[in-house]
């Protein structure tokens, strides 16, 4: 059994900011479990650039962007565990491993989660149809042809307007595969509008919105895909099917925060994130364990993701020195105009960063915060789009100490 | 050309079952199956219940073997090293129709043998599982859950170690009838000699019976389609809990846990004419959402992991349209042949029964010779995630790829890949990785592992991209490398 103040799960992006910012924050006695050979997490396959434009003021590919971190940690000799695979976290704060070299068992005083997120898949929604081969998330294909030099297939169909998938469809196309399209439920891309642009349009790929694919054919590699257009609940209308000969099907149908880990160690899930219910000092429902990156909330860019894990870290190294910290009594209540909101719970009496997303496009709308029915806080937006995630830093001084804090946008 | 005294059709529970049974007897023993692995078809497309037999006709193949079958099975589970849990079985009614129902075949099932069944009070009913609906429900204590698929791999692989071979890609498209014995033309290009032919085709089993000059036996196609949930669904049901059933003895959807913990919802029922029609559709999914929320009350679309669909196939009588009986025959006018047709539901539960009266037919026969080296037992694949925290260092000590999680959802180790793509078959698909090891089952469905699995069936098997296999011969995972590495 090893002894620290800090395990951190998951060496990707948030996990080396996390590392990063503790160990300068005076928190030496740390450990970062990866389950990968090198760190870096998604950012290992993500080599299209674009990252760090917010950072760095410059625009880097995912490896580049973790190389910066992973320099960073490696500078100051952090200890890491590669190819060990986190299994187990209990509520104390004990941290099991898999490694070649035997269990890694680890007694932590913090556990920082931060895990990523996993794709959702065809069996999450339900696409009718055969099983053939030839079906793959955006993430495995890129993971096939970035990482591993395999190439999926010629004649492709995307569906979802993921960021993920809008990459694949360039990089597709760059390798020589014809993309027919990406289509996309929701009447509007659920991807950057600068993705659409610079992966879609450069390349002449159409964007359907309002379609779907409503049945996969072929018995051995696919053959074919019915699109079909939905109407305003999103089923398809019966006459529009179109079916289109392929031999694969990308799917970039949305991400789910990896949580298992977070559940079996006892913290409470959000139902609109679905990450863990944090507090503004970013601490799950279990005291002492902490969330950042996309196992809390789903980001946009991963420029968001260090800030959000750096944020957790100052409350981390805050937490190991006091033993506790101040209590959130106050509720982050939303409605049905936003999706999820993080933090869940605030004190009052802090400053911090609030983020959500709206659940649909809105042009000129207006953002408030409200406490005990009166407006703390309200900004005007010409454009909010679910594709981007909107963040303010809230101050202190705007709030009440004793009432719960509603999040709002109208239009 | 390679010959064999006994050659099985088809490699699913039935023709596995068969081959590990002819190998108790010196017989040199080939099974032709025109998919790469086995339990292709309707043997894995199925709720993996070993039944208790309370639903069918007194006196029928069906029944007998059922019960037959139900109480040999804890056995048959620790010989061949497969996950099985007699859960027992709820049967559950609102309505005084339900009770009439269900008193009925509770009658049927006494007269078949099946033992221990009682009707259950509704507050018996919370305590047997807390999650049940049912105003009153009968207890079936000797239904069980099994894997139907582990169940069939375990079959074919003890019958691969006890002597039989198993030759993939083989489908059988005509038998020529020789002086002693028959020549089996295969797809594949190669004939196979033979003296003795058993048909295990299952929903080929007609088109075979007639190859062998046995008649045309018609039968139709009864689809049903399933959700398998997630594994955090699966705490909320740990008994098979099933509708009442109507007055033919069919049930309506229903919920049922399976041994790796997961929840089948399904099947539907109805009638298809596609002998393969393995798709599932937005309507039937659509209906059982609607009709399995009525019998488990954690069908939530967050729970959805996949979705599959199987067929009965069941032998009728085309004047009366009556469902007939599992139908076993050998007869003197097609010597050296045992022909089974019809073998559908409970398939599962009568594999080995069927197999044993199958291969007597041969032995009344020729007698042959007892194999003194038969071996009943299997050793599966050990899981790490079966594994107790000190078995789990005792097993990285021995082997440090135990120590290796590849799938994370179901923590498969690549030791278990390793072992699974060496498999006594010579099963090398992407799916035969999964059906051995459940890796890729999990909820992110190989978001994570198969790119690992792929790999790893390259480098073991020391075969190029454009050659691995999802789960057929026209499913190639590659088109081949991106470009060339130098």
């Amino acid at each position: 059994m090893r002894d620290v103040d800090a395990v951190i799960i998951g060496g990707g992006p948030a996990g080396l900011a996390a590392a990063v910012r503790l160990w300068d924050k005076g928190v030496r006695n740390l450990l970062i479990l990866e389950r990968e050979h090198e760190l870096g997490g998604i950012l290992r396959q993500c080599i299209h650039d674009g990252f760090g434009l917010t950072r760095f003021g410059e625009t880097l590919s995912g490896p580049e962007y973790a190389q910066r971190f992973i320099d960073q940690v490696e500078a100051r000799g952090i200890p890491c565990i590669t190819d060990a695979t986190v299994i187990d976290i209990t509520r104390d704060k004990r941290v099991t491993a898999a490694s070649r070299e035997g269990l890694v068992e680890i007694q932590a005083k913090a556990v920082i989660l931060s895990m990523g997120c996993r794709e959702r898949t065809r069996g999450a929604i339900r696409i009718p149809g055969d099983r053939p081969a030839g079906v793959y998330t955006a993430g495995v294909a890129q993971a096939y042809i970035n990482l591993q030099n395999r190439m999926v297939g010629r004649e492709v169909v995307i569906l979802g307007s993921g960021d993920i998938g809008m990459i694949m469809a360039r990089r597709l196309t760059l390798e020589g595969a014809h993309v027919v399209g990406v289509f996309e439920v929701q009447p509007y891309a659920s991807g950057l509008p600068r993705n659409i642009l610079q992966c879609l349009d450069d390349y002449g790929i159409p964007l359907y919105l309002s379609h779907t694919v409503t049945q996969i054919k072929g018995k051995e590699r696919l053959e074919s895909v019915v699109i079909s257009q939905v109407d305003d609940n999103r089923n398809p209308i019966p006459g529009t099917e179109t079916e289109y000969p392929c031999d694969t099907l990308i799917l970039s149908v949305g991400l789910i925060p990896e949580n298992e880990l977070s559940l079996s160690a006892g913290a409470e899930l959000d139902r609109g994130s679905n990450g863990p219910v944090v507090d503004e000092h970013h601490q799950t429902t279990v005291p002492g364990i902490f969330a950042a990156g996309n196992v809390l909330q789903v980001h946009d860019l991963v420029d968001f993701v260090s800030a959000e894990a750096e944020e957790l870290a100052d409350s981390a190294a805050a937490y190991l020195q006091a033993g506790s910290l101040s209590e959130c009594r106050l509720q982050v209540l939303t409605d049905g105009s936003v999706t999820h909101a993080v933090p869940r719970k605030i004190s009052g009496e802090a400053d911090f960063t609030l983020s959500f997303r709206v659940r649909k496009p809105a042009k000129n709308c207006r953002i408030r915060l409200v406490q005990g029915g009166e407006t703390v806080f309200e900004k005007k937006m010409a454009k909010a789009i679910p594709a981007e995630m909107i963040q303010i830093p809230v101050k202190a001084s705007w709030l009440k100490k004793n009432e719960d804090l509603e999040v709002k946008v109208e239009w | 050309m390679k010959c064999y005294d006994v050659v099985v059709i088809g490699a699913g529970v039935v023709g596995c079952a068969v081959a590990r049974e002819l190998t108790r007897y010196r017989l040199s023993v080939g099974v032709l199956e025109k998919e790469l692995d086995v339990a292709c078809g309707n043997s894995s497309r199925n709720t993996g219940m070993l039944h208790a037999g309370f639903t069918y006709r007194p006196g029928s193949l069906k029944a007998e073997c059922a019960v037959e079958g139900n109480r040999e099975f804890d056995q048959v589970a620790a010989e061949l090293d497969v996950p099985f849990k007699r859960t027992g079985k709820l049967v559950v009614g609102f309505t005084e129709q339900d009770r009439k129902n269900i008193l009925k075949f509770k009658a049927i099932g006494e007269q078949n043998g099946v033992t221990g069944m009682r009707m259950v009070t509704k507050e018996e009913i919370r305590e047997i599982d807390s999650h049940a609906g049912g105003e009153f429900a009968m207890y079936v204590p000797s239904s069980g859950i099994l894997d139907p698929m582990e169940y069939t791999i375990a079959l074919a692989e003890n019958a691969a170690r006890n002597g039989a071979e198993f030759l993939f890609g083989r489908k059988v498209t005509a038998i020529d009838r020789k002086e002693k014995g028959y020549l089996l033309h295969t797809e594949a290009g190669e004939d196979v000699q033979t003296r003795w032919v058993i048909n295990c085709a299952g929903m080929y089993a007609p088109e075979i019976s007639e190859m062998l000059g046995y008649p045309h036996y018609p039968a139709k196609g009864f689809k049903g389609e399933y959700f398998v949930l997630d594994k955090k669904a699966g705490k909320y049901l740990a008994v098979p809990v099933y509708p009442a059933p109507n007055e033919k003895g069919g049930f309506m959807t229903h919920a049922t846990p399976t041994v790796d913990g997961n929840v089948l919802v399904g099947p539907d029922s109805y009638v298809t004419e596609g002998r393969e029609d393995y798709s599932t559709t937005k309507e039937h999914l659509d209906g059982l959402i609607s009709d399995g929320r009525k019998m488990f009350d954690h069908m939530e679309s967050q729970y959805f992991i996949r979705s599959f669909a199987g067929i009965r196939w069941k032998r009728y009588d085309p004047e009366t349209g009556e469902i007939l009986d599992f139908l076993l025959e050998a007869d003197d006018d097609h010597p050296g042949t045992v022909n089974l047709v019809g073998i559908e539901s409970p398939g599962i539960t009568c594999a080995l029964p069927l197999a044993r009266r199958a291969v007597k037919k041969l032995t009344e026969k020729e007698h042959p010779a007892v194999n003194e080296a038969f071996d009943p037992r299997r050793p599966g694949i050990r899981r790490f995630s079966g594994m107790t925290e000190e078995e789990r260092k005792h097993a990285i000590e021995e082997d440090p790829d135990y120590g290796e999680v590849v799938c994370r959802c179901e923590n498969v180790t690549r030791a278990e890949i390793r072992q699974a793509i060496h498999n006594p078959l010579g099963v090398c698909t992407v799916t035969g990785i999964k059906n051995r090891t459940r890796a890729t089952m999990g909820r992110c469905q190989g978001g994570y592992c198969e790119t690992r699995i792929t790999r790893m069936i390259e480098e073991e098997l020391g075969i190029q991209p454009e050659d691995v296999r999802y789960s057929k011969e026209g499913g190639y995972m590659f088109t081949g490398k991106v470009r060339d590495e130098r």
